[in-house]
């Protein structure tokens, strides 16, 4: 008989602790398939961030780090600098990638940092209660934009990835989204080209996921989906940036 | 013995240069010292300075508050330094851009270093007629000991470099026996 | 003669016993006074096999050391002042990550951004762990430019036996100065980690973190944070004393303050004083053990290139046995022998 299916070894045999119809669950198990399918578990480090998925490392088998919020990309710097042979990889929210870490994103996609980064946009902050993100959308509501994201109040949502395709030294960005099994299957083949440009030495590679968070959205999980295709792509559009 | 010497010039004088060969030629002779730059905005233009603290014992501050020496290649640099120099210590005057009057209060050595590098060929040496001058009027250092930090010091391979630091070095050791 | 030494400022003393110690990673971020390590890990790590990083922000170059750290090197960064205080949220959670690491402080003029002048105004900041959490780091504080280069080699040691930061905790002139330095052949042998990131081959995943959610998770680990901290505290004291037995007044004073005093000291005591010294070279841990006189009449004198801040825990070393007076000067301020040597005079 064809075997179909294994249970994939870089992701542990646990509950998840994610709300129902978070997108969280859906990356972590991307990454861990590319990594099986890579065949590079056993050099693979992954920099879990602050914010929800501060403890994906519960659920991914190989070596990980914490990084304070809107670091991961200067610790992911330094793992790789002294372990250039390993796979150095981080997972990051909006908030962590876009606001606080700004800095930190810029400059290690601008030195050319041989990374992945799997960067997160639920265009909400969710572990502290769902308050307003950089990529929050003009008119959502969240705790910190009670009546909705206003442009004159709060600026406009942040483009992060079109900002670092024009950097030089990125070699790869692409924007994908969960709202069907067919786009998750495309947001893995992304991942999996990041993880592959890493282990050719091509540079920095992003790639970011439209990811749904029904809870701060206040839907329910279909419909979380669908506001990503229905309404957050129109200002996120998806496809290959850089 | 303990010999606090500050020097002081206009940036592009060489006074670093001419504390640190002091520094370089105490060490080789095995005495204790210490050498601490001016590291502020005014090493960009405008005066700039060291301090050079030599000595037979373990050398305390390396800041010097009262110097036994001041060696002085402007004038800006005398107003600001002369005031730091202990009673009858001995002051080595760059005349061709500062000039002081003689008092019974200091040991003064003062001569046209910067004519005397400008005869030589080279301006820049001025900061080592000073030196010459300096350890003709005050035995610290052996004039040997410099000349061998001097080839430890200079560029590889530039000949002239070296022979016009030592012309100055012995211009300037010649002043206080003329 | 001797030939054996080079002369070189306390930055480049630092920058080299890094070298020596067998650093390998080093990410920093230009401030004065002591952009002289920055440049010299430029220009020499890469002649050792070593990573040097000008990082974007102190922020960035704390986390990258931090990373660096994680995955088993021996990894050092460098500022002064105000670039220490943008450093402690990756110090604490280097702490917390019981990651070994080496953050050197050249002190200036403060708060805010103050002045370039030498300082010991960071004491307080430095001996109390800084960041957030409850956490100390092993604070070294040199006085001349080849202690510099010894207590640098000596904090890569001390952060990899413990997985601690380590602090070398110097001032502006410190770091400018230039002396005589005898340098030591490279460290050999480095400690394996067998807890350090580096691929999961033949063993289980190693995780770096700090993150304990779970009710009683953190006060546990905590525990073991402070048992570590109480180890450091009884095997790694050091400190230098002077003319103890018979002193009248007991000056303490660390870092280039420590050399001051050491001149009022010979000063006084060529003209008959009784005066000593204590010079605290751990300043976490202080030396304590050293305030033990028996002497009721004995009085101590704390010198500070700050406000006052050193003089706490000379204070609670000594206990309310003897009187502690202090002097000292801030932002920017160095007290001079002349100072010491009245204060002294005024206290016999």
């Amino acid at each position: 008989m064809e075997k179909l299916f294994t249970k994939t070894e870089s992701l542990y045999d646990l509950p998840t602790h994610y709300c129902p119809g978070c997108g969280h669950g859906i990356a972590h198990r991307l990454i861990a398939e590319v990594v099986d399918e890579l065949g590079i578990r056993e050099k693979t480090i992954g920099i879990a961030p602050v914010g929800c998925a501060v403890v994906a490392y519960d659920y991914w088998n190989f070596d990980c780090s914490e990084a304070a919020h809107g670091r991961a990309l200067a610790v992911a710097t330094g793992i790789k600098r002294v372990r250039p042979h390993n796979i150095v990889f981080t997972y990051q929210g909006d908030g962590d990638l876009a606001a606080i870490g700004t800095n930190e994103t810029i400059h290690a996609a601008n030195r050319g940092e041989n990374l992945s980064v799997v960067f997160i946009n639920n265009a909400v902050y969710g572990m502290t209660g769902g308050q307003m993100a950089p990529t929050t959308l003009l008119g959502q509501k969240t705790s910190t934009s009670i009546e909705g994201r206003k442009k004159e109040k709060h600026g406009f949502p942040l483009k992060i990835s079109e900002m670092l395709a024009l950097l030089p030294g990125v070699c790869y960005i692409e924007r994908v989204s969960f709202h069907t099994p067919a786009e998750v299957l495309k947001a893995k083949r992304a991942i999996k080209l990041a993880f592959e440009n890493q282990i050719n030495n091509l540079g920095f590679s992003l790639v970011e996921i439209l990811s749904p968070c029904p809870t701060y959205w206040g839907l329910n999980p279909k419909e979380a989906l669908d506001w990503t295709r229905d309404i957050m792509q129109k200002e996120f559009p998806l496809g290959r940036i850089k | 013995m303990t010999e606090r010497i500050i020097i002081a010039g206009s940036g592009g004088q060489g006074v670093m240069l001419l504390g640190k060969v002091l520094a370089e030629t105490a060490m080789l002779e095995g005495k204790q010292v210490t050498y601490l730059p001016a590291y502020g905005p005014e090493v960009r233009g405008g005066t700039s300075h060291c301090m050079v603290t030599i000595s037979d014992e373990e050398i305390g501050s390396p800041y010097i508050s009262q110097a036994d020496t001041l060696i002085i290649l402007n004038n800006p640099s005398l107003e600001k330094f002369k005031g730091k120099l202990r009673n009858k210590g001995l002051l080595i005057l760059n005349s061709s851009l500062a000039k002081s009057e003689s008092s019974g209060k200091t040991c003064l050595c003062q001569f046209p270093f910067t004519d005397m590098a400008i005869k030589l060929g080279n301006i820049k040496v001025a900061n080592m007629v000073a030196l010459g001058c300096y350890l003709s009027a005050r035995k610290t250092l052996k004039i040997n000991d410099v000349l061998q930090v001097f080839k430890i010091m200079a560029p590889a391979g530039n000949l002239r470099i070296l022979e016009i630091n030592e012309q100055a070095l012995a211009e300037g050791a010649g002043l206080n026996h003329g | 003669m001797k030939k054996d030494k080079i002369l070189i400022s306390g930055n480049e003393a630092i920058a080299q016993g890094a070298i020596d110690a067998g650093c390998n990673f080093y990410a920093g971020y230009p401030i004065t006074p002591q952009n002289e390590i920055i440049a010299y890990m430029s220009k020499h790590m890469a002649d050792s096999g070593g990573v040097s990083i000008q990082a974007e922000s102190e922020l960035a170059a704390i986390s990258m050391v931090y990373g660096a750290s994680a995955a088993g090197a021996r990894s050092m960064t460098s500022s002064s002042s105000p670039g220490i205080s943008l450093k402690q949220e990756g110090i604490s959670y280097i702490a917390g990550a019981q990651l070994p690491a080496v953050i050197v402080n050249i002190m200036r003029g403060g708060p805010g951004l103050g002045n370039i002048a030498p300082s010991q105004s960071d004491y307080f900041q430095a001996t109390r762990g800084g960041g957030h959490g409850d956490y100390r780091l092993i604070v070294l504080a040199p006085a001349s430019v080849q202690e510099a280069y010894e207590l640098t080699r000596l904090s890569f040691d001390l952060a990899d036996k413990y997985r601690i930061p380590v602090m070398i905790l110097g001032d502006g002139i410190l770091g400018q100065m230039m002396e005589p330095v005898e340098l030591r052949p490279k460290t050999k042998t480095i400690p394996q980690k067998s807890w350090a990131l580096s691929g999961c081959r033949g063993r289980k995943p190693n995780i770096v973190k700090s993150f304990f959610l779970r009710e009683g998770a953190l006060e546990e680990f905590n525990k073991t944070l402070q048992k570590n901290h109480q180890i450091i505290s009884k095997n790694e004291i050091r400190f230098e004393e002077i003319n103890l037995s018979g002193a009248k007044v007991v000056l303490v004073a660390y870092g280039t303050m420590a050399r001051i005093a050491k001149s009022a000291v010979a000063k006084l005591s060529s003209n008959g004083k009784k005066v000593g010294l204590i010079r605290p070279i751990s300043l976490w841990p202080f030396p304590k053990t050293a305030f033990n006189s028996k002497d009721k009449k004995l009085k101590y004198l704390t010198i500070e290139m700050s406000a006052g801040q050193m003089v706490e825990d000379v204070r609670l070393a000594v206990n309310g046995r003897n009187p502690v007076e202090f002097l000292g000067r801030s932002g920017g301020g160095v007290p001079t022998e002349e100072e010491i040597i009245n204060k002294v005079k005024k206290l016999l």
